[in-house]
């Protein structure tokens, strides 16, 4: 865990106090609706269709128990019971009023949550894989970075007034859990052939109406760069970047028209005249934020330990290891995937009485931390393998046991119709209808790895286009549709997904992702060869035949 | 409006004036860049200070040929939204050298001021007198910067070394 | 996508203004009287495109009681109760088609 010191509280307590002041102001009247949007916006506070949404950062996706309680006890007092996690390493609140948010932001702020720069045209947070420190892959602890970048971007001065939003995720490990090709900014950690550690830098990545892969800008900058690299890139942004049409004002758009060559040669000028200066990160520096991330003291254990092996022949219990439970970088530890994918339940979605039991899950096995990955899953990263069965038993207990991560009914979804302003059709019913199709263990088992991403709006907070099946809802006269896309991903082989055929209707997605599965399941090569690779094999033309003759 | 200048009230040397009207004698005078461009030479004998007003949508760098001749740069923000000028501002400052007075004009509010005073800006025109009469509070809502800029606060990584981390041996 | 604050105005049937109470956000509704009311039974319906910029002009006035105001379609059924007149709308109303956690 990082630990936040008294810089961080104090931080943390003004920008309550400057937000009380903002809120008071509107609600006099002092500032219009139009002037305040932007500041509520800053501290994550959205209008949506029932009433004011907070979104409360997780920065690199950890959290400490504390936290999680805190996040829970905002749910209960100021919420409905529930948060929902999402695709960016936050949780949303969905049911807050305009006059308490002071009030839950100073409660959250006690344990060094916040909102801060979770929206508005601002570097949001900084987001990584859920398994950091914990995943034998990896070059290094990508969340010291994404600290280091977590401080840089807060309250910037230059760079608070974007021509839109700016994304930034890292990862660490070659295996790219964190989507870093499809974010304004990706960073891949990695050891150049002089065992130095640097980044490699692409930009211009993104989703919502015009997706773009990222593209590489440089190879290999020392880690000791980071901050002036990104300045540039930022001034450069910042000066050039389309202000004159929204749809236009992303860095994707700016690197695309004058070619990620341009934009690399004037990021490079730019970086030339700051790279030594104030932003340089020196070893000191480094080594000061790496003393701040405390680690567990782990002892190697037994792996696997016999209390496991005995436990493994429970078939629920095995069900559940093989599919959620993965190998930890320290022998006799594991890390565990906590589904928030319950069939029929609204995907990332925890009661607050769920969020005390991963809690307290933490507490009493895991060194009290607790991750958020984008898949919006929950994940224990530092459990000993011999207490997965009694941490099993307490997570089936609260309905977070589901065996199917990875598989076809854990779906990422975003708010879509039912809750947000800018969606056109609804996306958790279609989600929770395909799951209730695929529940049957044995033949989502059978189905293997398959990751269903649904949208309700072209903005793609669901990350339709990277789905391996994509499911994107659009309006028609009134009526809700869905266009089907095969062959995303977002891992570090990232590609947009190939439109099927036409949009069908909201009764028909369940029925043509049957049917789209029950083809991969004939056409695959052998039972090892992922939906995914199928569809790269032979495209989405066999899918299409089949599916369109059958509606 | 009302123009602040190190957190003070001043009153405004300068007189604005557009394109098409004639410089009032012996005054100072704040101008557009088409004009300030267009008239350089005569501009250049006219014993009174001349101020410009540059554009978001023109590299600052190519302000530098003339930064001997000019007694006041403006910056504009045409939107509170709008934040080209900040980046602006800080080049003129970290990159151009420019020590004389940098203001903001356009819509300026009061939740901005911190983010022009540390980009550089000396001088803030104020859109309403509410948000003029809270600059003092306005700038010093903060006493924590995670990052440098222009004002030449140590940025918190530098600030905390030497200081135990929290937590640690404990 | 483009919100119902940011489509042109077309009238081809009943409509009202809504908005969200600035307080909490709540669903709110323009009323006969110039105020809002969060039932949608107190909604003044209109049927022209003029009557319907009059009464968003009206509402938009001042937002220190509800923000965000627009002309949202409603339907009169057969006993003279309003209705939301789409599915956006009728969520608004009733709230997400799913069962939330609890």
């Amino acid at each position: 865990m990082y630990v936040y010191d008294e810089f961080d509280r104090a931080f943390l307590a003004e920008r309550v106090a400057e937000f009380r002041d903002q809120v008071a102001r509107r609600l006099s009247g002092a500032l219009s609706e139009d002037e305040f949007k932007p500041l509520r916006l800053m501290n994550g506070v959205y209008l949506q269709l029932h009433a004011y949404m907070l979104r409360v950062a997780i920065p690199y996706g950890t959290l400490s128990s504390d936290q999680l309680r805190r996040l829970a006890y905002v749910a209960r007092t100021y919420d409905r019971g529930y948060g929902h996690f999402t695709t960016r390493q936050n949780i949303q609140f969905n049911w807050i009023k305009l006059e308490d948010l002071p009030d839950a932001m100073a409660a959250l702020a006690e344990v060094g949550v916040h909102g801060i720069q979770t929206s508005g045209n601002c570097i949001r947070n900084v987001t990584t894989d859920q398994w950091a420190g914990a995943t034998p892959q990896e070059f290094d602890d990508p969340r010291i970075w994404a600290e280091i970048l977590r401080q840089y971007s807060t309250l910037h001065p230059e760079f608070t007034y974007l021509p839109r939003k700016f994304k930034i995720a890292i990862t660490a490990a070659p295996k790219d859990r964190a989507a870093t090709k499809v974010h304004d900014v990706g960073l891949r950690l990695h050891r150049n052939e002089a065992g130095e550690l640097g980044f490699e830098v692409l930009v211009g990545g993104g989703l919502g109406r015009t997706p773009f892969v990222g593209k590489s800008v440089r190879a290999f900058l020392p880690a000791r760069h980071l901050l002036s690299y990104i300045e540039a890139i930022m001034r450069v942004y910042n000066q050039y970047g389309r202000r004159d049409n929204i749809y236009k004002a992303r860095i994707k758009i700016l690197v695309h028209e004058i070619g990620a060559e341009a934009f690399a040669k004037a990021v490079e000028a730019e970086w030339e005249a700051i790279r030594d200066g104030a932003l340089h990160l020196s070893d000191e520096i480094i080594a000061d934020i790496r003393s701040r991330f405390l680690y567990p003291d782990f002892t190697p254990r037994a792996d696997p330990p016999a209390a496991l092996v005995a436990a493994l022949e429970d078939p629920a219990f095995a069900d559940w290891h093989r599919n959620s439970v993965h190998p930890h970088k320290v022998p006799g530890y594991a890390i565990v995937t906590v589904s928030l994918k319950a069939i029929g339940a609204p995907p990332g979605d925890a009661t607050a009485d769920q969020m005390d039991v991963v809690a307290a899950l933490a507490d009493d096995f895991g060194w009290r931390e607790i991750r958020v990955g984008h898949e919006q899953n929950l994940c224990l990263p530092n459990v000993a393998q011999e207490d997965l069965p009694a941490i099993w038993r307490r997570l089936e207990a609260a309905g977070l046991a589901t065996p199917n991560v990875n598989h076809i009914s854990d779906i990422i979804a975003c708010p879509g119709l039912d809750y947000c302003a800018l969606a056109n059709a609804r996306a958790i019913p279609v989600a929770q209808e395909i799951a209730k199709r695929f529940k049957d263990l044995d033949r989502s088992r059978a189905i293997g790895r398959l990751h269903v991403n649904i949208s309700g709006c072209i903005n793609a907070c669901g990350h339709h286009h990277v789905g391996h099946i994509g499911i994107l809802g659009v309006e028609k006269n009134g009526q809700e549709f869905y266009q089907i896309t095969l062959g995303g991903r977002a891992d570090e082989h990232a590609q947009l997904g190939t439109l099927l055929g036409p949009a069908v209707s909201y009764e028909q997605v369940p029925g043509l992702i049957e049917d789209v599965v029950d083809t991969y399941m004939e056409l695959r090569a052998d039972p090892q060869e992922l939906f995914i690779d199928t569809v790269a094999r032979l495209g989405v033309e066999p899918f299409k035949e089949r599916v369109y003759a059958a509606h | 409006m009302r123009l602040i200048e190190n957190g003070k009230p001043v009153e405004d040397r300068f007189v604005r004036v557009s394109d098409d009207e004639a410089l009032p004698e012996g005054a100072a005078v704040l101008i557009g860049i088409e004009r300030f461009l267009k008239d350089a030479e005569a501009l250049r004998e006219r014993p009174a200070p001349v101020g410009v007003i540059w554009p978001n949508s023109r590299p600052i760098a190519e302000i530098e040929p003339y930064l001997g001749r000019i007694a006041l740069i403006a910056l504009n923000f045409p939107s509170f939204r709008d934040g080209r000028a900040y980046s602006q501002a800080r080049l003129l400052r970290e990159r151009l050298g420019w020590t004389g007075p940098l203001r903001a004009v356009g819509n300026v509010l009061r939740d901005q001021f911190l983010l022009m005073q540390r980009s550089g800006f000396d001088q803030i025109e104020v859109s309403k007198a509410a948000d003029a009469d809270a600059f003092d509070e306005a700038v010093h809502r903060y006493t924590v910067f995670y990052q440098p800029a222009t004002d030449r606060r140590p940025s918190l990584l530098r600030q905390r070394l030497g200081r135990s981390a929290p937590g640690v041996g404990e | 996508m483009a919100s119902p604050q940011q489509q042109k105005l077309k009238v081809n049937g009943p409509v009202a203004v809504t908005a969200n109470r600035l307080t909490d956000g709540a669903v709110v509704w323009r009323t006969a009287q110039e105020g809002w009311s969060p039932n949608l039974a107190d909604a003044v319906i209109v049927t022209t495109a003029d009557q319907a910029i009059a009464l968003l002009a009206s509402a938009q006035k001042r937002d220190t009681d509800a923000v965000g105001a627009y002309v949202a379609p409603v339907v009169i059924e057969a006993d003279g109760a309003i209705a939301p007149g789409n599915l956006r709308e009728r969520i608004r109303v009733a709230g997400p088609t799913f069962e939330l956690p609890h």
